[in-house]
């Protein structure tokens, strides 16, 4: 089994991330969040997001959860209506990732009580930020539910707070009129 | 500022955005860009909100609808110093999937980096910290090391850890960040928060795999973790260093080999089990008792229902079979019952695993099941199985056949499965094999003829490659062949005009080599048979064509000249025309005297072969293909020529050499032209070639395209008088005598389309051949697939365990190997300057010497290292290109004359050389292998002192006494 860093041929940085990157299909192969932590431009990131729908949508149940992919292993895996991909070296721990998959949609679920594809349709900036405190730089760093959970309720506190502020009338007025 | 507060108060937010987008689903790429037409203008209001909600909607339109976004790159900086935290948040988000290494304006981040990474408030901190681990650039991770060392360091786990995250690409953009920080990222390794210790391990594991020797002096810290810590995350990625570490270190591998044993034992957990297996028989497969318990877990994995643990078995199980045969035997069966598992991606592991276990002594049975089963199966995977037996069959020259007829055969079956689209790998193996294994000649002739012969197969494109090969061989081998009229047949029926006009041109090629061995056959045998009565009117014959020798002298330099009509007519006025018609019609009268052919070269069997061939290529001399016409019409021009001698010599019955006759001269020196051997050409022979004087090779090639385009046109039928005779003289073929048994079916094949298109292929029939042709080979029944894994449980059983190599009756037959390797050249290898950077200022960490090298002495080596690799570039360059534009030391090179037609493509050359010549040059060869060995060896040396002081450092005891 071989090691493939994510080389971008265009940059010419060498990177080496556990997950490359992560992608929400739904089953009709639309796009419910992409998060990327190497670099691919964006004409990469269509491509890579077609090529992968394709393989992916079309494989049937019961079948493994792991795809080979460009040298690389995209595993996933499907809840609901949705896909969750995550993209990984050929080496790195397939069973682990699919934990981690699993985890992210437990924390989704806890957020917001019972998630479904509507509720990351029209959350999708939090859907993130749930992501990014589950992974950074492509790496896991948090195992506790709870802490996530935490963690986002504040941080939705200090955007709410900061929101009301800047929506008010007067506010508005004030802008215009300054 | 009317605009603007319309814009403020009227604004859509992303969830009108959203709902929009769903309503307007049939109009969506309009709906869309209109609304990233109201997100220009509103992205440059000065109200911050407006701007935010504003960039928030680009940036779902670009991570979910694939817009660019990169225009907005400044509005993004601009609210990142936002002060309102939901500003900042939207801001770093669009940052974090829009910025990129080329994206200018994020040289402007870096003060606001500094600011948020210093904030009093934990979750600016944080989103810092996710933004600069995606877009870091060089330039800002060396900008702000300093801010990540204090994190490191946090009193806050959650940041804490996060900056320990982060360090990674930090290390990645610059490396020398490592002299300050490494240190401290050790000291994570203690860390009393679970949350930090996994982050530092999970970047340790990734360091690790890139490089793993600079990190073996931290063995004894990642050995504590394994034995202490309960945390799977944590287990799993320090099973993995070790599994990159133990390798490097054997003392250190006898340490582990147990604790891992003993978690691949206990482990409830199959992710740390799985990894546990994975790391021992890639990296601990000496320890036979290690490897034992995990092949008893793959067997676990194996048979588990979840077709994920399935799946890795087999993967785990592909890496033991190299080295430990007896594990896949163990679990064979279900190694072989996933062949037919409905996950392809199973599949195609099993399949892996099967073409490991292929040696000399099973690769017939195991082909012969696969392929049987490759007929069963689906196209997709039909063609992967195909593809695994043709590599594996190939590799290293074909290394694993011992009987290259039956692989001869297999590859003629193969081309027959329905859905077999590997007509380019067939093509080329066949040929390749006619080139290196003499001793397969006849087997090849054999099959060309079955697959020419099928009318069938010309409807299916993807065999028309195969074809291709199949026409050259016959036409190159002839001499093996049992009856080259029925092979005449064949390469000039109707159907032919299904195939793509490089490979008609290929066909029209074959036939006439097919003739010239007919017409050479012909006279030797009158020759042989006719011997010396010589009637006086010989001689006067021989007055009577005075001019026939200097034609023939015209051949050489203008080949074209000889066979032009016109010409050959006026050479030979007196021949009596009303003999030529005589013959003609006493021939049409006798039908289908050429395809008996069994005793043989008759002159009626001759005059048939010239009107068949007359006939069929007739209208392709008119053909728009300029190489189709060409080769057409050169042996058109040849049969007109023969046609007006043929009376001359049905008349004598005798030696026509004293005739004077032009063409049994001219078939004579056809034939030795087209019986030298075409050999193998290494894939650096251009190499040797030496450059001519006045050639710049590195000038631009664009003009060469030309010249290039020029070298495939046909020179067909080129021979002269300037080389030796060939020293093989190629008799009446020995296959003669055992044409008795020759191939029943398709020969009725042959019959039955002959019934459809009557005695002579019409040209007018061309046009409306249909494709009403059953398809080549019907699938079989389609047998239930369990019989067949059946079937090969039984092979595997029998051809497995046999352990003693079968006597074979017949001797493996030589292969031609080049000396200088048949492959093409590996392209140099890519030189990692920043991990060669990163790991040598970790060694320098580690190993306590800072004050020896410096980050100046670092950029030198830099420097130096770079020049080593565009050095090496350099002299690896002319390895490169594979075609072998022309053939080494031929005086001729560019007389077209001396150009032989070559089966384009295929990249050989016939080699025009005496012995002696090319012994000469082999010991040049030899010389100059050793200069460049010795030359090589330099380089290495150089390479090692350049990199002397790195390795000094690395050669000290690594390991501390916990091991010893």
């Amino acid at each position: 089994m071989r090691s493939r860093a994510a080389i971008n041929p265009k940059f010419g940085i060498v990177l080496k991330v556990m997950i490359h990157f992560v992608l929400l299909i739904s089953r009709q192969g639309k796009v419910r969040l992409t998060k990327w932590y190497s670099p691919y431009s964006q004409k990469e990131r269509t491509k890579v997001i077609r090529e992968l729908s394709g393989v992916i949508l079309t494989r049937g149940p019961k079948l493994c959860n792991f795809v080979e992919w460009r040298g690389y292993k995209v595993v996933y895996k499907r809840y609901a209506s949705l896909y969750f991909c995550m993209c990984i070296d050929q080496d790195d721990n397939e069973l682990e990732v699919l934990e981690i998959i699993h985890h992210f949609v437990e924390i989704l679920d806890r957020y917001f009580g019972s998630v479904c594809e509507l509720d990351l349709i029209f959350n999708f900036h939090k859907a993130y930020y749930v992501l990014d405190e589950l992974l950074i730089a492509g790496e896991l760093q948090e195992s506790s539910k709870k802490t996530v959970a935490r963690l986002i309720a504040a941080q939705d506190s200090l955007v709410e707070t900061a929101k009301e502020e800047a929506s008010s009338i007067s506010n508005i007025i004030a802008q215009a009129t300054k | 500022m009317g605009s603007s507060i319309m814009d403020s108060l009227f604004q859509r937010s992303l969830e009108d955005l959203i709902k929009g987008i769903r309503l307007n689903l049939l109009t969506e790429p309009t709906f869309i860009s209109k609304s990233t037409d109201d997100i220009r203008r509103e992205i440059k209001s000065t109200d911050l909100h407006t701007k935010s909600v504003a960039l928030q909607k680009l940036t779902y339109l670009s991570a979910l609808y694939g817009l660019d976004m990169s225009w907005a790159a400044f509005h993004v900086v601009e609210l990142m110093s936002s002060s309102a935290f939901a500003h900042k948040k939207i801001a770093y988000l669009a940052a974090a999937h829009s910025f990129h290494a080329a994206t200018d304006v994020s040289l402007l981040t870096t003060h606001q980096f500094r600011k948020d990474l210093n904030s009093a408030n934990p979750f600016e901190v944080s989103l810092a910290l996710h933004c600069f681990s995606i877009i870091a650039t060089p330039h800002l991770a060396r900008e702000l090391t300093p801010e990540i060392f204090t994190l490191l360091s946090s009193s806050k786990p959650s940041i804490g850890k996060k900056a320990v995250a982060v360090i990674l690409r930090v290390f990645s953009q610059y490396p020398d960040a490592a002299r300050v920080c490494f240190k401290r990222l050790v000291e994570n390794l203690e860390s009393s928060d679970p949350h930090t210790l996994s982050a530092a391990m999970g970047v340790f594991c990734e360091l690790a795999v890139k490089d793993p020797k600079s990190y073996l002096p931290l063995a004894p810290e990642f050995y504590r973790i394994l034995v202490d810590s309960r945390n799977n995350w944590v287990l799993i990625k320090a099973v993995k260093i070790f599994g990159k570490l133990a390798p490097l270190e054997p003392r250190l591998a006898m340490r582990v080999v147990e604790p891992i044993c003993e978690y691949m034992r206990k482990t409830g957990a199959k992710s740390l089990m799985f990894e546990c297996v994975r790391t021992v028989v890639t990296s601990l497969a000496e320890y036979e008792s290690a490897v034992k318990l995990a092949v008893v877990k793959i067997r676990e994995l194996l048979v588990d229902d979840d077709s994920n643990l399935k799946y890795l078995g087999l993967q785990a199980l592909t890496v033991v079979a190299p080295k430990h045969l007896w594990a896949v035997l163990e679990n064979k069966e279900v190694v072989i019952k996933s062949l037919s598992d409905a996950d392809p991606n199973i599949k195609l592991e099993s399949l892996r695993i099967l073409m490991v276990m292929v040696s000399e002594r099973n690769v017939a049975e195991i082909s012969r099941v696969l392929v049987n089963y490759a007929i069963k199966s689906d196209p997709e995977f039909c063609n992967e199985i195909l593809g695994s037996i043709l590599s594996a069959c190939s590799r290293n020259v074909y290394e694993i056949i011992e009987d290259f007829d039956w692989y001869v055969s297999l590859l003629g079956e193969m081309s027959r499965i329905p859905h077999c689209q590997k007509g380019e790998e067939i093509e080329h193996q066949l040929i390749d094999i006619g080139m290196r294994v003499k001793d397969a000649r006849l087997q090849l002739v054999r099959v060309g003829r079955d697959l020419l012969i099928d009318p069938a197969l010309l409807g299916n494109p993807f065999l028309h490659r195969i074809l291709s090969a199949a026409a050259w061989v016959s036409g190159e081998y002839v001499e093996f062949s049992k009856n080259p009229f029925e092979l005449m047949e064949a390469l000039l029926q109707p159907r032919i005009s299904l195939l793509p006009p490089s490979i008609r041109a290929v066909y029209v090629q074959s036939a006439f080599k097919v003739l010239i061995f007919c017409l050479h056959s012909y006279l030797f045998y009158r020759e042989t048979i006719a011997c010396s009565p010589s009637s006086p009117d010989n001689f006067v014959s021989e007055s009577k064509c005075p001019g026939s020798d200097s034609a023939i002298v015209a051949a050489d330099c203008q080949q074209d000249e000889v066979f032009n009509p016109r010409a050959s007519n006026q050479s030979f006025e007196d021949a009596s025309t009303e003999d030529v018609e005589d013959i003609t019609v006493t021939h049409a009268q006798i039908p289908n005297s050429a395809s008996l052919g069994k005793d043989g070269f008759t002159h009626e069997s001759i005059g048939n072969l010239l009107n068949l061939i007359e006939v069929a290529l007739g209208p392709l001399s008119g053909s728009r293909e300029v190489e189709i016409q060409e080769r057409a019409r050169n042996v058109l021009g040849l049969i007109e020529l023969i046609k007006q001698e043929l009376p001359g010599l049905v008349k004598k019955e005798g030696n026509f050499e004293r005739e004077g006759l032009k063409f049994p001269k001219i078939i004579e020196l056809m034939h030795d032209a087209f019986s030298k051997e075409l050999g193998p050409v290494a894939a650096n022979a251009q190499e040797r070639v030496p450059i001519p004087d006045g050639l710049i090779l590195r000038e631009n090639l664009g003009d060469l395209e030309m010249i290039c385009g020029n070298d495939q046109l046909p020179t067909s039928s080129s021979f002269s008088f300037g080389i030796p005779h060939s020293k093989e003289k190629v008799g009446l073929p020995q296959s003669k005598g055992e044409s008795s048994e020759a191939s029943t079916e398709s020969t009725s094949l042959l019959a039955e389309h002959r019934k459809l298109h009557g005695l002579y292929y019409l040209p007018s029939e061309k046009n409306d051949v249909s494709n009403d042709y059953p398809p080549a080979n019907d699938p079989k029944l389609q047998d239930n697939l369990n019989d067949d894994a059946k079937d090969l449980v039984k092979l595997t059983e029998q051809s497995l365990l046999q352990k003693k190599k079968p006597n074979h009756a017949k001797p493996r037959p030589v292969v031609v190997k080049l000396d200088e390797g048949d492959e093409a050249p590996i392209a140099a290898k890519k030189l990692e300057l920043k991990e060669d950077l990163l790991s040598g200022a970790v060694r320098d960490v580690l190993l306590g010497n800072e004050a020896v090298s410096t980050s100046q002495s670092n950029l030198t080596d830099k420097s130096s290292s770079k020049r080593r690799g565009k050095e090496k570039l350099n002299t690896d360059h002319p390895s490169g290109p594979k075609e072998v534009l022309g053939d080494v030391g031929n005086p001729n090179m560019g007389n077209p004359s001396s150009r032989r037609s070559k089966h384009h493509g295929h990249g050989k050359e016939r080699r025009h050389r005496s012995p002696r010549k090319k012994e000469k040059e082999r010991e040049e060869n030899g010389q100059k292998d050793k200069q460049k060995s010795s030359h090589r060896h330099n380089r290495h040396k150089s390479r090692q002192r350049a990199e002397g002081p790195n390795n000094v450092v690395t050669q000290t005891p690594l390991i501390p006494d916990f091991l010893l």
